[in-house]
Formats: C-alpha cells, structure tokens, sequence
C-alpha cells in the first residue's frame, strides 16, 4: 500500500468522524472544535489532491478566522434557548435521520455506478503546477476576471446588508 | 487569455454600473445626503445603462474567452432590468418613507441587485451565472427584512433566506456533479458533447439538479412554497422588484441554457420537466388565487401561474417560443410593476389596506388609479390589445409548433381560471360601494411610474411587432 492511500484513509476517517461528532454534541462550543477538526482534515485532502494553495487557505480562512468568530458568538449568545427546540421532538429527528441515510445511499450509489475518476489525468507534474498559487492568480486575473470581480461585489453587497441589517437606531 | 481593450469596452453597462454602485456608497458616506441624492442619482444611473444596452444591441459578441455574450438577448434582458429597477425607485421614494425603510443602503441594494441580473443575463459559464444568482439573490434577502421592525418582513426575509440558500445548495451541488463529469464550466462545451455526457448518471443528476434550483428561483410549482409568504411579507416596491426583474433573471439563464442546447442538439430531453412544472404552475396558481382576498397574495399566485405559461415555453424548446418568453417577460415585468405599485399607495401606513374591500368604489376615490388598475389587470389576465396577451399568444404559439398542442391547451384553460380573480378586482374598483373611507396618498413618484408602465403595456399590446422583432432577431 502506498503512502497515499493510507494518508487518505486516515484523513477521510478524521473527517467523516469529527462531522458526525459535530451534529450530535448538546454544547455547541464542542461542536465548533470538532467542525475546526474536520476542516484540517479536510486542508490535508486538500494537499493531497495537489491543490496546496486551497487547502492552505482553509487552514487560514476557514479553520482560524472563521472559526475563532464562530466560537465568539457562540460563547456571546446565550444557546440553551434552542436547546428547547428539540425537546419533545423525536419525530423530527428520524425523519431527518431517515433523510440523511436516504441522500447518503443515492450518493454512494451515484458514485459508484459512475466511476467519476475513469478520465483522470495521470499527468501528475501539470496537476502540481495547476494548484500553485501563481497559476490560480493568473487563472483569476486573466479567464475568470468577470466571476472574480463579481465575487468582490456580492462581498460589498453582503457587508453592507450585514451593516443594515445590525444597524442598532432606528429612525 | 488576456482580454483586449474592445472587450471591456463591449462591458461598458456593467462597468457604469459598478462604478456607479461605488460611487453611491462614498457619497452617502461624505455627504450623509445618500437619501436625496440617491434616488436621482439611481434612476439616471438605471436610464443610462438601460438604453446604452439597448442601443448598442447590434454589438454582439462572445467576450473573455466565451464565457460571457454582450448585445443580442442580454441587452433586451439588461434593457428589462435596468427600466424595472428605474420604475420601482420612481416607486418607492416615497413609499418607503411610510413603510420605515428610508435608508439610502436600500437603493444601494438595488443597484447591487441589477448588477447581478446583467451578469446572469450575459453569462454563458456556470461560474458566471452562479456568481451573478448570489448577488442578485442576496441583495433580494436583505431588501426583503430591511424593516426589523415589521415581524412580517422579518418571516419573509428569513424564510426567502433559508430556502433561497436550499435552492443554491441544490444548484450548487448540480454545478458540480456537472464540472465533475465534463470538466468545463462552459454551457457552449457542456452542450456540444451533451449525448456523449447524456450517458452519465452523475450528470444527468447534476443537470437535474441545476434545473430544481432554477424552478425555486422562477417559483415554479412544486418549488413554490416560499412564494406566498415571502411576497406578502415584504416591503410592497421590493415585492415587485423580486417577483418581475428577480424572475426575468432566472429566466434569462434557463433560455441560455435551453437556447444553447437548441443550436447543438434539441432541449427535447428538458421537454418532460418543463411539462410537468407547466402544468402544475399554470393549474395550481390559478387555482389557489381565486381563494385569496389579499391582493399582494393574489398576485403571488398570478405570478406562479405566470411562471407556468413561460414554462410551456421551456417544454416547446423552439426559437419561437423562447422569442415569445422574452417578450412575455418584458410585459410581465411592466404590468406586475405597475400592479404593485398601485397596491403600494393604496395599502395605507400599516399595509392595513391590503384587501379586496378597500378597492371597493376606487372609481370614485381616483378615477386615474382606477382605470391603471383595470388595465394593469386586464393585461395580467391576457385579453387583447394588452400586452400580456400577446405574450402568451406567442408561447402557445410556440407550443404548437412543437407539436405540444395539449400544453397550450392546458394553459388557455388556466388563463380562463385566471380571469376570474383578475377581472374580480376590476369588479370591485368600479360595481362596489366603498365601504372604508380613507385619503389615497399623493405621490409623484409613483403616478409617474403607473403611468409609464401602463404605457408601455399598452405600447406592446398595440405594436407588438416592434419589440418582437427586435428580440426575433438577436435570438439564436
């Protein structure tokens, strides 16, 4: 067995449990460790596609700022109101465990019935130099120039709806 | 492949408008004087884009690597946007002084909106449309709650929220099914092999996918349930924004979609869907307006069974039919506007007045908003010389020349349901006794924009054929 494929298999292991273990903790901080676990994991199968510049950046973005804001509000916000939610609701949660085997049977089924990965490229030194990040900065400023640059206005239209929307007077 | 100059040149509306979406935010910071200032500024901003597109409509080319179309069909698209944008500013400066949203962000919010409808309407990558769809849709969202005060607005926001995210999600996870199987994110190189990739499930999935998505952002039945509440619940000009140019946009990418099919192979395998959806959006919209006495409702079900009829468009798969959805579009658009906009001014302080009762004995509170609102009404249920009808008459058209003469069948009979609760209203303004008694606000603003929309459905209804040609000849 060759080192990737163990690494996979760990890392999909690491991902896959800590998701789990994520949706099913009563305290919601506990949660946004293991969702910090799972994007690591998630960072290291990032790597091991080839895409260093994406899996970096979900360790920087993702895994420490975004998270470490999460864990903010969560620890601002009072959660045990929504706890009360789910009291008394059974009902709900098989049927949303009846939904989420559902999805998960089609999509294995999907994937294997398919085979997705028949016309991969063994090409692996062009798959190395298409993750780096001068290839992704020229990508974005040459090809994908209109998708980025509207990406940098649906940013501005979302900060200032969050302004609007927190804004604390009213007239 | 780096872009030349003529091509941003070619980009020169959406340009104009960025900068101009800049420039709104930094005079409402240096100035504090956004809430003057930017109602003007907007509308001229809207009148220039609009017909810069629509002059400039001959100029048609492929752009940044065919990853986006300008001229042809995307500056009538654009051309739609930009006057719907326009007329619900002219609108809303003064409703939304009453309904507590004076906030200079609101018409900052709609120009953001716009942006990401052109950008819908001219793409042709997968990437482009979903970037163009957020935008759009995430202005939609916060325009939706801009009143926290309201818990209406707060349902309607969050609800539009939560199941516009589900619908990304499904469209999301249709996009990359899609890139996975073909490995492109162009609708051109997706098209030109589609039967070889047509053997792939995970495609077909992905597709299917994409085109659910694209049912709850048109608001077709069975994808419809958030429709009712959320046009209800929101400010009465946003309602009409989102339920015209919002649904133009939608539309612009499923006939890009479609119409690059049709110049491959035949959209003959998104016949059955389309069918499906027609049917139940025409039959069940219909239907359930009859039962609804509050007219915002009312015509959130109208715009459901609208959604129907364009549909049959879909199923059809011809270049009739998807010249008559654009011009069905552009009518829709102009008619729901100047629907909305009358329901804006008569609601009153509180949306108090939302009923059918308070249009009881109109005629003889304004004889002017009285006619506007037959008018507006008459076009909706498609009777002739009003442009909703022919409109329709070109996508049955269609229909039949598909050999989908059932389908237009179907949608005649549900156009004579709609005209029930359509001509109900008429009923009421003229035949009734009014039985509340209340002043009808005073707002240049908006008899300005009754005016011009019923104007221009009255213009279309007459001459058809000057916008029909137009849009025959620049849709390939």
């Amino acid at each position: 067995m060759n080192i990737e494929i163990i690494l996979f298999a760990v890392l999909a292991l690491v991902a896959a449990t800590s998701s789990v273990m994520m949706i099913t903790r009563k305290n919601a901080v506990i949660s946004a460790v293991f969702l910090v676990l799972n994007f690591f994991a998630l960072a290291g199968l990032y790597l091991l596609l080839n895409a260093q510049f994406i899996a970096v950046v979900q360790v920087i973005v993702y895994a420490g700022a975004i998270m470490v804001l999460f864990l903010f509000v969560l620890m601002l916000l009072n959660t045990e109101a929504e706890h009360q939610l789910f009291i008394d609701k059974r009902g709900i949660k098989f049927f949303a465990i009846f939904i989420a085997a559902f999805v998960f049977i089609e999509i294995a089924f999907l994937i294997f019935k398919s085979n997705p990965s028949k016309n991969l490229s063994p090409d692996q030194a062009a798959s190395i130099n298409s993750g780096t990040i001068q290839t992704i900065g020229q990508q974005l400023y040459t090809n994908y120039l209109i998708p980025f640059e509207v990406s940098g206005f649906l940013l501005l239209a979302a900060t200032i709806g969050a302004l609007v929307l927190a804004k604390k007077k009213f007239e | 492949m780096p872009a030349n100059n003529y091509e941003y040149f070619l980009l020169l509306p959406h340009i104009v408008l960025s900068v101009g979406i800049v420039l709104s935010i930094l005079i409402e910071i240096f100035t504090r004087k956004g809430k003057e200032v930017l109602p003007w500024f907007s509308s001229l901003l809207f009148l220039f884009v609009g017909f810069y597109s629509i002059i400039n409509i001959d100029k048609n080319f492929f752009i940044f690597g065919g990853m986006v179309e300008v001229g042809g069909r995307a500056s009538i698209f654009n051309f739609i946007f930009n006057i719907a944008a326009l007329l619900t500013v002219l609108a809303s400066t003064d409703y939304i002084k009453k309904y507590g949203i004076n906030y200079s962000e609101y018409y900052i919010l709609i120009q953001s909106s716009v942006l990401g409808m052109m950008v819908m309407a001219m793409a042709h990558d997968i990437l482009v449309i979903f970037m163009g769809l957020e935008l759009m849709s995430i202005c939609f969202y916060i325009l939706a709650g801009l009143n926290r005060k309201r818990s209406s607005n707060n349902e309607a926001s969050l609800k539009y929220f939560l199941l516009g995210s589900f619908a990304t999600g499904f469209i999301v996870y249709g996009i990359a099914l899609v890139y996975g199987t073909t490995g492109s994110t162009s609708i051109q190189n997706i098209f030109e092999n589609f039967m070889q990739y047509f053997n792939n499930i995970l495609f077909i999935v992905g597709m299917l996918l994409l085109l659910i998505g694209f049912s709850f952002k048109i608001a077709a039945v069975p994808f419809h349930m958030w429709v009712p509440d959320v046009y209800q619940g929101s400010a009465t000009s946003v309602t009409g924004l989102m339920s015209t140019a919002g649904k133009a946009a939608a539309f612009s990418v499923l006939l890009i979609l479609l119409g690059t099919s049709l110049s491959y192979s035949s959209p003959i395998v998104f016949r059955n869907y389309f069918s499906v959806i027609a049917v139940l959006s025409t039959l069940v919209g219909s239907i359930i307006a009859i039962a609804q006495t509050n007219l915002k409702r009312m015509l959130a079900y109208s715009s459901i069974a609208h959604a129907g009829y364009m549909a049959i468009g879909l199923a059809a798969g011809n270049n009739y039919s998807f010249a008559g959805i654009t011009f069905y579009l552009a009518a829709y658009v102009f008619m729901n506007i100047g629907a909305f906009t009358i329901i804006s001014l008569i609601e009153g302080k509180d949306e108090t007045r939302l009923t059918l009762n308070s249009y009881a004995g109109l005629n003889k509170k304004s004889p002017f908003l009285a006619a506007m609102m037959s008018l507006f009404m008459f076009a909706l249920a498609g009777i002739p010389p009003m442009a909703g009808f022919f409109g329709k008459y070109y996508v049955f058209f269609g229909a039949i020349k598909s050999d989908l003469t059932w389908l237009a069948i179907v949608g005649v009979l549900s156009s004579l349901i709609s005209v029930y609760f359509y001509l109900r209203v008429v009923v009421y303004v003229y035949f009734m006794n009014e039985n509340e008694q209340f002043e009808i606000e005073k707002s240049v603003g908006s008899n300005l924009a009754i005016s011009l929309t019923g104007l221009l459905v009255l213009l279309f209804g007459i001459f058809p054929d000057s916008l029909m040609n137009l849009i025959v000849n620049f849709i390939k």
